[in-house]
């Protein structure tokens, strides 16, 4: 059998960097033991913290004017006090304490743009970003694992061949463009899904339990407006899921054509085993391990393609908050939601850890 | 004195083998060709006809006008001398930033490595492109803060690429004959070990420039890196997502994108199979 733990690339280059979804071997942190990976995790969020705090405060050429904009900078009395409430005056190791400090006590800044707090915009925000990558992962691999299983039981076939176009363009299409294309055609020529937005104007919208609308919908009992959620999430996750769903074909592919090789493979095709046996159980199950720990990786994907695809189809999300940011240059709110997405990547990564070794006992040997 | 062994892949990597890899290399060469004779085979991308305004593509506009009453097909030539060179000054500064890094990390090895594969661990540990946004927003709306921000999430990859080829290398007797003659570290390391590297990460950057490309133009479809009125293929796509009833305006310069990166990543498959440029 083919004895090799499958890794998945780290989550680098700049965009859907899917090109080489598989890395063979012990190269590489990923996959080493569940035991390290707790360890290293509090370092890991406080670098994180370290980081932010190193880029709001270095890199914009007056943290007054990226915090208070140009009006208020112009104050000098704000400026001061401005300073003496950060403590930007006093030395760097104490900011970034007090900064430490105020992240523990749940205080992320106050919005330029809105005056709010930036901590309360993101909580409403969060749970529709989360809905959204939930939806849009379900999709993706509902695309992405029978499309590569037939690819791989057929190679070369017809099939093979369109799946590998499919994946071509899937992995070089920024969510963006596709998120328009869906538009043109799926919402204002068919009319298949329903428009910008996350509910209807015409219908009330749950009491907030979950965040999650279509979760809060049902407990509230109100099927309807459930029904009316989904139908507005189709259009962004139908996207973000094509993008991540061409990713897996090809990983699920590769992995099942590498599986087809295996020894055990041919061994059930000694015993006279039906093919579509050996593929749909035997193979599979070998290709599927590698698959689930690319869950977590396709997260971190999921949350930056977000940023375009929500602004888009006017999903409220994290990423349509930040790109509102981004555009009005309000930098606390900036760098927050990019420390929220970070944390909850780093999070939802280590649950999948987790889980991963859980259905695989080898994951701790292979440290 | 460079010394290279008969084993070393070479530039000969790069040559396209497959019909797949011609094709791609052909889309690659004409958009180059196209924006460096933008200006000669088309109409001033700046220009504004107002009666014209959006109208849909015709004879005159074959790619139709957008809410300003610009030619888009004039826009859409022009945006390649944007949105390409932003890829290409993207991978190399993402690369004369981490192979250097990578290289003295892996061969002085000790508390620089360290700090080196930390700080990537770190990096790799975000989401690229969010983290590239924050750093965009931090530096101000711009083209060169575009580029710094995402080579500043992208260095890491050649950090570990020229790190883990310096430890291979290291070991090869051709090194350690290079050592035993007397030769500094740092005379080893720049004359024999790192043009023994340099194809492995000239291969790897050809790679990364349709995700390069693609990062640049979502930072300035997200109003990040170029500024309007400069024709860019992100940039135009931004603007014509007010005005979703003409089409035209913001799926040509969204294809040409994606033509652009389809056609890289084309070129790039073979080396995919084969297991290189990793």
């Amino acid at each position: 059998m083919t004895d090799q733990v499958v890794t998945p690339a780290p989550p680098d280059g700049a965009a859907a960097d899917t090109r080489r979804p598989l890395r063979r071997g012990r190269r590489g942190g990923r996959r080493r033991s569940i035991t390290r990976r707790l360890v290293t995790l509090p370092f890991l969020l406080l670098g994180m913290t370290l980081l932010m705090f190193l880029i709001s405060r270095f890199l914009p050429a007056d943290p007054a004017v990226a915090f208070l904009g140009n009006n208020g900078a112009d104050n000098q009395q704000a400026v001061d006090a401005f300073n003496a409430k950060y403590g930007l005056d006093r030395p760097l190791w104490e900011q970034y304490w007090i900064y430490l400090d105020r992240l523990l006590h749940g205080d992320l800044g106050t919005s330029i743009s809105t005056s709010r707090p930036v901590a309360d915009e993101l909580a409403a925000a969060f749970p529709a970003t989360l809905e959204l990558a939930v939806a849009a992962l379900l999709v993706s691999l509902l695309i992405g694992i029978p499309l590569g299983i037939l690819a791989a039981a057929r190679r070369s076939s017809l099939l093979d061949r369109l799946t590998g176009g499919f994946t071509l363009l899937g992995v070089s299409m920024p969510p963006f463009v596709l998120a328009l294309l869906a538009l043109q055609v799926l919402y204002l020529r068919l009319g298949w899904v329903a428009g910008p937005g996350r509910l209807d104007p015409f219908l009330d919208p749950p009491p907030t339990v979950t965040g999650v609308m279509t979760v809060d919908a049902l407990l509230a009992g109100q099927p309807a407006v459930a029904l009316d959620v989904l139908h507005h999430l189709v259009l962004p996750a139908v996207v973000l899921g094509i993008i991540h769903g061409a990713f897996f074909a090809r990983v699920v592919r590769s992995t099942m054509v590498d599986a087809l090789r295996g020894d055990f493979v041919r061994t059930a095709r000694g015993k006279g085993l039906p093919g579509r046996l050996i593929v749909g159980r035997h193979a599979f199950r070998f290709a599927l391990i590698p698959t689930l720990s690319l869950v977590g990786l396709t997260f971190g994907e999921l949350f930056a393609g977000a940023i375009t695809v929500e602004t888009i189809t006017g999903w409220p999300g994290v990423g349509r908050y930040m790109y509102n940011a981004a555009t009005k240059l309000d930098f606390p709110a900036v760098m927050a939601g990019t420390l929220l997405i970070g944390v909850a990547y780093v999070l939802v990564n280590l649950v999948v850890d987790l889980l991963y070794g859980v259905a695989d006992p080898r994951v701790e040997e292979a440290s | 004195m460079t010394r290279t062994v008969e084993s070393a892949p070479g530039l000969r990597l790069l040559r396209p083998v497959s019909p797949g890899q011609w094709v791609g290399l052909s889309i690659i060469a004409v958009w180059i060709l196209l924006a460096i004779l933008a200006p000669l085979v088309s109409a001033d991308p700046l220009a504004q006809e107002t009666a014209e305004r959006l109208s849909a593509p015709s004879l005159a506009h074959p790619f139709g006008t957008d809410q300003l009453g610009r030619d888009v097909l004039s826009r859409v030539l022009h945006g390649g001398r944007a949105t390409l060179p932003i890829g290409v000054t993207i991978v190399l500064l993402a690369t004369l930033v981490g192979v250097p890094l990578g290289a003295l990390a892996g061969f002085v090895r000790g508390w620089l490595d360290e700090a080196v594969m930390r700080l990537a661990d770190l990096l790799f540990a975000l989401p690229a492109l969010v983290l590239a946004l924050a750093i965009a927003a931090a530096l101000g709306p711009s083209v060169s803060s575009a580029v710094i921000a995402i080579a500043a999430v992208m260095w890491p990859r050649y950090a570990r690429l020229a790190r883990g080829q310096v430890l291979t290398l290291r070991q090869r007797e051709f090194v350690l004959a290079d050592r035993a003659t007397g030769a500094s570290p740092a005379q080893v390391l720049w004359q024999t070990v790192l043009p023994n590297a340099a194809p492995v990460v000239t291969l790897v950057a050809v790679l990364d420039l349709g995700t390069a490309t693609l990062a640049g133009a979502t930072l300035s479809f997200l109003g990040l890196g170029v500024q309007p009125p400069t024709p860019e293929w992100g940039a135009m796509v931004s603007t014509a997502v007010q005005t979703p009833e003409a089409w035209w305006a913001s799926l040509f310069p969204g294809f040409a994108l994606v033509s652009f990166v389809v056609a890289v990543n084309l070129y790039g498959q073979v080396f995919d199979r084969k297991g290189l440029g990793r």
